[in-house]
């Protein structure tokens, strides 16, 4: 072994351990936050914080069937007090009468700082005069029944004012003092994770915790032994995309891994190559997982995922390696095949190079991972394999492959009309269905399955938990002023709510006021001998005396002084339900305060934006936020850019060769084949109607790094293809195509997309090289 | 033997008087659920203990039997009540509650003493109510009286009066003393 050869084999290991290093360190998501862009416009940013951060992030939906009612709603409790005794959660509702209860006096023992009809006006005597009358008349309705008991207290009816704004029609339904779904075969809790979206290691803890709970609490209880979890919601998303796409990939790595090593056990014989062989793959799927780590911070699942379709292309060029050299004479490879191989290599990292500058860090990571994987795979094909390659090695003579297949290839030469005509097909084919060639839902590209999907539409319904929904989003450096925004916007969706616009809308102000409404609403309070005095001139004439109304004066005297009545803050409603109210809408982000206000959508259908926009254009900050639309738009500007890029790519990988090859010609003879083979792929997906997303392209892109190769030794080949360099292809071709075949079969849409692009495309890519060669296989 | 040479006689003697008592429970709500519906004006009195002078409320009834009853109030304040299947709507200038019922036992019951009685529905009365006829055919009053305490918490007694298929007056006894009494005045279909 060569001094050189020592020297790259330790700077190999080293780096083989640098990597391991960092891998060790590296932080795997599955969030959304991959299909967000990095320099987000200011919705954008909202919607990234919405999906990484926001209350919905967090929000689990939980259901537990079977068993009789009752019981089930005993272990709803006893599953709610354990949950929110645990450090993963933030709170749990599972609408226990009691806990609601609780609220509801926190509600009435602050309605003189809460009641949004608390002015000065409201304790004239007129003022007066008006809201008790209302009382009594309210009397006089079914709901007197509610107030009777609270009027000496709450003549003016603030509680009714609270209630009614609370909008007492859309909580879940409830049986047996707690949520239950309308059918009665549900018992329904929502729990808030601490961990927010982005964070799904938290989250997975978050859910195990909860199945623990459950477990225990049912086995405690009798008659629950048949009781059921489900649970649902954005965590329930993530961890199990996470999951799944790690299940997918060691399955996948399993099956190609066995097929392939299957594969070069039999064209190597040996073990020691076979080992040596594989040896490029895994460093460079190391090197690739490494760099995504460094240079993003963590490595999103389908990274990973990706991981194993760069065994496809990386395991070829130990294959050219092993089968195209000759024992004892890596000088003669060296200087007849590696130049080839070189720009083989360079072609693919120009192309995925255009990934790079995408927006869509989920793509930019699989550039980065494919670049450096390959160009570490290539270079220890190049550096590592030969001094380790075992002294009296010898390739078992594949020439005979070689010859085997050189009159097919050679057939296939005289087809080149074919190859032009499939090609006029193709562009045809294109041409008519370019409307639905691309899918232009963000969705598409979730792993979920259609069963949890299901599930969570039905326990969203049952919860009547807010979708992703609308929103309207205000912001400011200072928690009161942000507040403060969303009084001033409440305010106007109020009158977007009596007009018919919205159905309604949430604001933690409800709960929450700013400190300077809260202010205002106190300074309303008259003193007690004043109010008396007035109380007594309003309430002349009404059948209710004054007199009855002692407990008013003294809960107004009590509320007009800070010192037995604190401000309403955060640490109050802590512990109460209102709090995860507030909390979910009131978020402290870097640069300050956002408050978001969901609105509901009235019962005809949607809402109109313009309307929204308009009616809160003259609050600075506050912007409306359509989520699902924005994803789906911002998904889709992704995927312009990916379609430039991609162009871009091609256009890189044209220059290159060109200035490499020098000849226009064998340019044309390089790019066709694989120009030809991507048009090609890309019509047979359309006409097996499946649409293509970012996944696919990213594919398309693969399927040129993969085939340049191919190419490129047909061109080197001036006068006719060796037998031992057509066997390398070959077998080259038939490794790919077991592992993009393997990735086909994936129930994850990324792997699947990527599968179904790239085997077809590679043989396609083989076969019009053949084709296109023009017949001089011998 | 002596036993069964008595019990004929009995119901021969029993026979005349079933005749005449032919007005019961079950002929009231055979007569009830002939009832097809309609409109009625309504005058509600409430007798609170917290006020000086009863609450006086007025408006309109209207009955689809079996489920669906329509309260509008239009004094003193407009109000619509609707009551269909298991949800009650209520309606106050800008508010609006909704209670699905069949959450609220309680509230569920309360509400089927009213239904129950102008559909004649015996069996969902005798749920949560014990029944008490008193009168003819042509001047009855039927006391509910409820056997569950979470009822009996909030009314002690909930009394319908009329004659013949036609409900003339209702009047409720709060646990609390208070009591409300509502006399409906059919208005004649178009």
């Amino acid at each position: 072994m060569t001094r050189s050869g020592h020297r790259a084999i330790a700077v190999w290991l080293l780096g083989l351990v640098a990597c391991v290093a960092v891998i060790a360190q590296t932080r795997f998501t599955a969030d959304m936050s991959a299909f967000m862009p990095q320099r987000p416009s200011a919705t954008q940013q909202l919607l990234v914080e919405q999906l990484r951060e926001g209350a919905l992030s967090r929000l689990l939906l939980v259901g537990i069937e079977g068993g009789e009612p009752a019981a089930r709603a005993e272990l709803s409790k006893q599953l709610a007090g354990r949950l929110a005794a645990s450090p993963e959660f933030a709170g749990v509702q599972n609408g226990d009468a009691a806990a609601l209860a609780k609220d509801r006096d926190l509600l009435f023992s602050h309605r003189y700082l809460l009641s949004p009809a608390v002015n000065p006006g409201r304790f004239t005597v007129d003022g007066l005069r008006q809201a008790i009358g209302d009382s009594i008349d309210l009397l006089a309705s079914p709901a007197g029944l509610m107030i009777k008991s609270l009027l000496p207290r709450d003549p003016t009816g603030e509680m009714i004012e609270l209630v009614g704004a609370l909008g007492a029609d859309h909580g879940p339904a409830s049986a047996h003092g707690v949520w239950m779904s309308r059918d009665g075969r549900r018992a329904l809790l929502m729990a808030q994770t601490v961990a927010p979206g982005a964070d799904t290691d938290g989250q997975e803890q978050a859910l195990a915790r909860l199945r623990a709970a459950f477990g225990e609490v049912r086995e405690r209880l009798p008659q629950a032994a048949d009781m059921r979890l489900l649970v649902s919601g954005t965590p329930v998303f993530s961890v199990d995309a996470r999951r799944t796409i790690r299940g997918e990939v060691e399955r996948l790595a399993i099956v190609s891994g066995v097929g392939i090593i299957a594969v070069l056990m039999l064209v190597f014989r040996s073990l020691p190559a076979l080992a040596l062989g594989l040896l490029p793959v895994v460093s460079g799927a190391l090197a690739g997982v490494a760099a995504v780590s460094l240079g993003f911070g963590h490595v999103h699942g389908l990274t990973i995922g990706f991981g194993t379709t760069l065994i496809g292309e990386a395991v070829d060029y130990s294959i050219y390696y092993f089968v195209q050299s000759r024992e004892g004479n890596d000088g003669d490879w060296r200087a007849r095949f590696w130049p080839t191989i070189r720009l083989g290599v360079l072609t693919s990292l120009f192309g995925f190079a255009s990934l790079l500058f995408s927006g869509f860090p989920g793509l930019a990571q699989l550039g980065l991972y494919s670049m450096s994987g390959l160009l570490v795979a290539a270079a220890v094909t190049r550096f590592v394999l030969p001094p380790l390659r075992p002294a009296g090695f010898r390739p078992p003579d594949a020439t005979a492959i070689g010859r085997a297949v050189a009159p097919l290839l050679g057939g296939l030469g005289r087809l080149r009309w074919l190859a032009f005509g499939l090609a006029v097909l193709a562009v045809a084919t294109l041409v008519v269905q370019r409307d639905r060639l691309w899918n232009l839902r963000l969705s598409e590209l979730s792993p979920m399955s259609p069963a949890l999907l299901a599930l969570d539409e039905s326990l969203r319904g049952e919860l009547g938990a807010p979708g992703q929904g609308y929103l309207v989003v205000v912001g400011a450096p200072e928690r009161e002023a942000a507040l403060a925004a969303a009084e001033r916007v409440a305010g106007r969706l109020q009158v977007l709510v009596d007009q018919g616009v919205i159905a309604g809308f949430e604001t933690p102000t409800r709960f929450l006021p700013s400190r300077a409404t809260q202010q205002a609403r106190r300074a309303a309070l008259p003193e007690r001998d004043e109010l008396a005095r007035r109380l007594r001139e309003a309430t002349a004439g009404l059948p209710l005396r004054a007199e009855r109304l002692a407990p008013f004066l003294d809960d107004v005297e009590t509320a007009r002084s800070v010192e037995s009545q604190p401000w309403l803050d955060a640490e109050i409603l802590k512990g109460s339900h209102l709090t995860l109210a507030v909390d979910a809408m009131l978020l402290q982000r870097q640069s300050g305060w956002s408050v978001l206000l969901p609105l509901r959508a009235p019962a005809a259908g949607e809402i109109d934006a313009g309307r929204v926009r308009a009616a809160v254009a003259d609050e600075p900050g506050a912007a409306f936020l359509d989520v699902g639309r924005e994803a789906n738009r911002l998904y889709a500007e992704y995927l312009d850019e990916a379609i430039v890029l991609s162009l871009a790519g091609f256009a890189a990988i044209a220059v290159l060769l060109a200035v490499s090859l020098r000849s226009v010609r064998r340019l044309l003879r390089v790019m066709a084949p694989l120009a030809i083979a991507v048009l090609l792929v890309m019509a047979g997906l359309a006409l097996a109607g499946e649409r293509m997303t970012l996944l696919h392209l990213v594919g398309l892109l693969l399927t040129v790094a993969v085939g340049s190769n191919y190419a490129l030794f047909f061109d080197k080949a001036d006068a006719a293809i060796e037998p031992r360099t057509l066997a390398s292809l070959v077998v080259a071709n038939i490794t790919t195509v077991i592992g993009f075949g393997a990735l086909a079969t994936s129930t994850v849409p990324v792997l699947h997309a990527i599968g179904v692009t790239v085997g077809p495309g590679a043989v396609l890519a083989l076969l019009l090289s053949a084709m296109l060669a023009g017949g001089r296989a011998r | 033997m002596k036993r069964s040479g008595v019990l004929p006689w009995l119901t021969l003697l029993a026979w005349p008087l079933h005749v005449h008592s032919a007005w019961d429970v079950d002929a009231l709500m055979k007569s009830l659920a002939r009832h097809e519906g309609g409109r009625a004006r309504f005058v509600e009195t409430k007798t609170i203990a917290l006020l000086d002078k009863p609450v006086v409320s007025s408006g309109e009834l209207r009955y689809q039997p079996p489920a669906r009853l329509e309260k509008r109030t239009l004094k003193p304040k407009p109000e619509l009540m609707v009551l269909d299947g298991d949800t009650l709507l209520l309606e106050r200038g800008k508010q609006k509650f909704q209670v699905r019922l069949a959450e609220q036992p309680e509230a569920l019951a309360f509400v089927d003493s009213l239904r129950g009685t102008l559909s004649g529905d015996r069996a969902t009365l005798e749920k949560s109510y014990k029944l008490r006829l008193d009168g003819n055919e042509q001047r009855w009053t039927l006391d509910l009286l409820p056997n569950d305490p979470r009822i009996a918490a909030f009314v002690l007694r909930i009394t319908f009066g009329g004659a013949n298929s036609q409900v003339e007056w209702i009047r409720y006894l709060q646990a609390d003393g208070d009591s409300s009494t509502m006399t409906i005045e059919p208005v004649e279909a178009r």
